[in-house]
């Protein structure tokens, strides 16, 4: 991945080292609160699978998705809360996090002057972003196992899946952060975020809404990262995810690319 | 001709804190009113028409649409009250120190206190009263008795923030803050009887989600958008509200008290 | 070391910011074992230089060659082997003093266990071992400072960048850090600083560049400065009249060179205490006289017309 997006650069294990040298910084700032906060972030997700896939899921019964296959509404709705945790915690991680680092403690400014370069910076953020999310992600699955919401296989099968949904958003997230001027500017993105999380076929199939509207919402990252879990820990069959998979990558690349090159503008002044 | 006099100490002291934090939302409002009333409304769509369309028998009797809109009036007003007593408490007390700015006029703690409630109260109003006018729009509204939701609003407002006020002030780091997301507010909504009603809830859980403020002002706005009869007595209802009210406020102030008088 | 090429080499080198010219083609050359100092007021282009030396800004033009390589295209090279304190702390607050240390090393990809030991030594060094459990935010200003020299020499490196090591310290502190300073360049380290104070510049610079306007107006050691835009001794008068204007013309017999100030005027002669006498012979009564040996604030000021503190 590393010399697939920087061309450039040589001494890939050299740029490697540096990264994980930004990824340990994070591991030594963490403290008893932080570690709290850190560790219970998988109840999220948890939370909401249990309220809305059962409690209201109680209300709703099965749900025949358009394969054809006929789900419970609690394992409908598993895997799009999966993908959506994916999303925030990645983007917890590489917006509030990062541009906190970036515009008020001048860390990176300190980072600079040593031989790490700013995309070791964002691949170093980004790796820490995905242990953390990696974590959430296996938990959450052990969990639907646990609840007959999907098979261990399939599992399996979802969790490099989940862990390339962190990825690319926590990819998209860093590049959103260098284009951010204050904190005002979170709270647009925050509620953008919460508008994926409603529409994105998680809580309804995408095939619910009208026409236009089906159109905009299949776009989307997220509604591509739920359909993408969702077919590989309920749905029956088909190869459409494989085009999940494309589009994440790119977004990825695009991500981190643009990332790196506004971060080394803002840093190298 | 005139003599420069000592101006008078202001009747209700409270109001001049009003005052100044109104002042400063002149600024940011805009932000504020997207996510305090643009995100429920779409909540509204989302899960009353969306995952309403799903449920076919609708919940006693009413359909999924027009019994969900209550419960969400409650929990926009209790994600409200909170947010604003969260981080503007701790940040008023840790970052920007503007509560020792006013400890050092006339002001007294209570009035430090009153004054920021006050504008947690006005920015729930508001929120609140732009989600009834969508709703009533949309007609998901099936009386006119849902009026009755503003007072109530302003009751759970209160019985969260007050507590909420003595929380962040006595937090030593903004990550409690986030805990108390984790761990309270985001249960509380996903629990006490917004998205599916508690009696689905095995025992145990059920008299939790009753000990929350949310659930009894969820119950009470329920029965007042659909014109019914709520299902506890309404008295008890506002008692208990108005306990955690007073009990929050009294707490509040104490912290407060410790905090700024050094 | 290598002590036959200049380690920082630099012909006519430019910055621009946009349609400003913060650095406006100096040509500067450091030695290995120098202390080196950029003596100049608030933005001359000091800040902008050490940032184009420390490889964290690419110059607009001119050349630039720091350890033989190129700072654009060797960055992480030539980063490896410099130290650099910046202008403003920026320690890590969510480490502790130690930690700040440890992680920096980190950086350079020092081993744990080597970085352990070297911030244990560094700790020792800049007097911060009883603090070094605890956090950044609580330590004084000089503490911080310290702290981040520290940090910068963490890396063992042939050159340490100072950008103003010592603006904002109380004079105890300030003194500290300067003792500091001192035991490392007698050690060996190649030190660069910036500075606008002079009493800093004379301290610790074996030679330096007055530098104005993102150009260098002069340079040499601080004593042959001196020798060369200066008298030996100043004398300096106070008059209480609204204007010290109206007695500079009478002055201006007496010495070398007289520079009237908002609040004083600065006679520079060989023997300040002759003069005193002189101006007591032509019936003017300052309300204050000082006698004092030529500083580099004279020099700059004789070159610049300016003060260097304003």
């Amino acid at each position: 991945m590393v010399t697939l997006v920087l061309p450039r650069l040589v001494d890939v294990s050299a740029a490697s080292r540096r990264s994980a040298s930004v990824t340990e910084r994070n591991v030594a700032a963490l403290r008893s609160v932080y570690w709290l906060l850190l560790v219970s972030g998988f109840v999220e997700p948890l939370l909401y699978l249990l309220s809305i896939g059962v409690g209201v899921g109680a209300l709703i019964g099965d749900l025949t998705l358009p394969s054809g296959a006929v789900v419970t509404y609690a394992a409908f709705v598993a895997p799009a809360m999966l993908a959506s945790s994916a999303m925030t915690g990645a983007l917890a991680e590489t917006t509030f996090n990062f541009f906190g680092k970036m515009k008020y403690m001048k860390l990176y400014d300190g980072v600079i002057a040593t031989p790490v370069q700013p995309f070791e910076i964002a691949l170093g953020e980004l790796a820490w972003a995905m242990l953390r999310g990696s974590a959430y992600s296996a938990a959450f699955l052990v969990v639907m196992v646990v609840m007959d919401l999907t098979t261990p296989v399939r599992a399996l099968a979802a969790f490099p899946a989940a862990v390339l949904v962190g990825f690319a958003f926590g990819a998209v997230g860093m590049a959103i952060s260098t284009f951010m001027r204050s904190w005002q500017d979170f709270d647009l993105m925050s509620s953008a975020q919460f508008v994926l999380f409603l529409f994105s076929g998680t809580f309804v199939p995408a095939e619910a809404y009208p026409a236009v509207l089906r159109w905009l919402v299949e776009v989307t990252p997220l509604y591509r990262a739920v359909h993408l879990i969702r077919a590989l820990t309920v749905d029956t069959g088909g190869w459409s995810w494989t085009l999940d998979v494309l589009y994440l990558l790119a977004v990825l690349t695009a991500g981190l690319l643009i990332a790196s090159r506004r971060m080394g503008r803002l840093l190298y002044k | 001709m005139t003599q420069l006099t000592r101006p008078a100490l202001p009747r209700v002291p409270a109001l001049r804190v009003l005052e100044y934090h109104l002042v400063g939302y002149r600024r940011t409002w805009r932000a504020g009113a997207f996510s305090s009333f643009l995100l429920p409304t779409l909540t509204v769509l989302g899960f009353g028409l969306g995952v309403g369309a799903y449920i076919d028998g609708g919940v006693g009797g009413v359909s999924y649409l027009q019994w969900i809109v209550g419960g969400l009036l409650a929990s926009t007003a209790l994600q409200v009250a909170i947010a604003e007593s969260t981080w503007p408490v701790f940040g008023n007390l840790q970052w920007q120190k503007i509560y020792f700015g006013q400890r050092s006029s006339p002001l007294r703690v209570g009035d430090i206190v009153a004054g920021h409630l006050a504008f947690v109260l006005f920015r729930v109003l508001t929120a609140v009263i732009a989600f009834l006018l969508v709703t009533g729009v949309l007609g998901a509204l099936r009386s006119p008795w849902a009026v009755l939701t503003v007072p109530v609003a302003a009751l759970l407002a209160l019985a969260v923030a007050a507590p909420t006020f003595a929380y962040a002030a006595s937090v030593d780091s903004d990550s409690w803050l986030a805990m108390l997301f984790r761990f309270a507010v985001i249960p509380m909504t996903l629990f006490a009887g917004v998205f599916f009603p508690v009696e689905s809830l095995p025992l145990g859980l059920r008299w939790l989600a009753y000990v929350t403020p949310l659930w009894h002002a969820v119950d009470l706005c329920r029965a007042a958008v659909l014109g019914v009869a709520p299902a506890w007595s309404v008295a008890g209802h506002l008692c208990y509200l108005a306990a955690w009210a007073a009990g929050g406020w009294l707490l509040a102030r104490r912290v407060f008290a410790r905090r700024l008088v050094v | 070391m290598n002590t036959g090429r200049p380690l920082i080499q630099a012909r006519g080198l430019v910055k621009r910011f946009g349609d400003f010219t913060a650095v406006d083609g100096i040509d500067v050359e450091v030695s290995a074992g120098e202390a080196f100092g950029f003596l100049g007021p608030n933005g001359a282009g000091k800040s902008s230089t050490m940032r184009m030396v420390g490889c964290t800004s690419p110059p607009s033009g001119g050349k630039l060659r720091i350890l033989g390589m190129d700072p654009v295209r060797d960055g992480p090279a030539i980063r490896a082997r410099l130290g650099v304190c910046p202008q403003l702390d920026n320690l890590d607050p969510e480490l502790t003093v130690r930690e700040n240390l440890t992680t920096y090393a980190r950086y350079f990809g020092i081993p744990r266990r080597v970085a352990r030991a070297r911030a244990t030594e560094l700790l020792d060094f800049v007097q911060l071992s009883d603090r070094a459990d605890s956090k950044v935010e609580p330590l004084s200003g000089g503490m911080k400072r310290r702290l981040t020299i520290a940090r910068a020499l963490v890396n063992e490196p042939d050159i340490v960048l100072l950008d103003e090591p010592t603006t904002g310290l109380d004079p105890q502190a300030r003194h500290l850090v300067w003792e500091r300073l001192f035991r490392l360049k007698q050690q060996g380290v190649t030190l660069v600083l910036t500075t606008h104070y002079m009493d800093e510049a004379e301290q610790l610079c074996d030679r330096l560049v007055v530098m104005d306007g993102g150009r260098i107006v002069a340079e040499g050691s601080p004593r042959a400065l001196i020798e060369r835009h200066a008298t030996r001794e100043v004398v300096e008068l106070r008059f209480a009249a609204e204007s010290q204007e109206a007695f500079a013309g009478k002055l201006d017999a007496l010495g070398e060179r007289v520079e009237v100030l908002p609040d004083r005027i600065l006679v520079y002669v060989p023997d300040g205490d002759a003069t005193v006498a002189e101006v007591a012979a032509l019936g003017l009564h300052p309300t204050n006289v000082l006698v004092r040996r030529s500083s580099l604030e004279d020099v700059f000021l004789h070159l610049t017309g300016r003060t260097l503190v304003d």
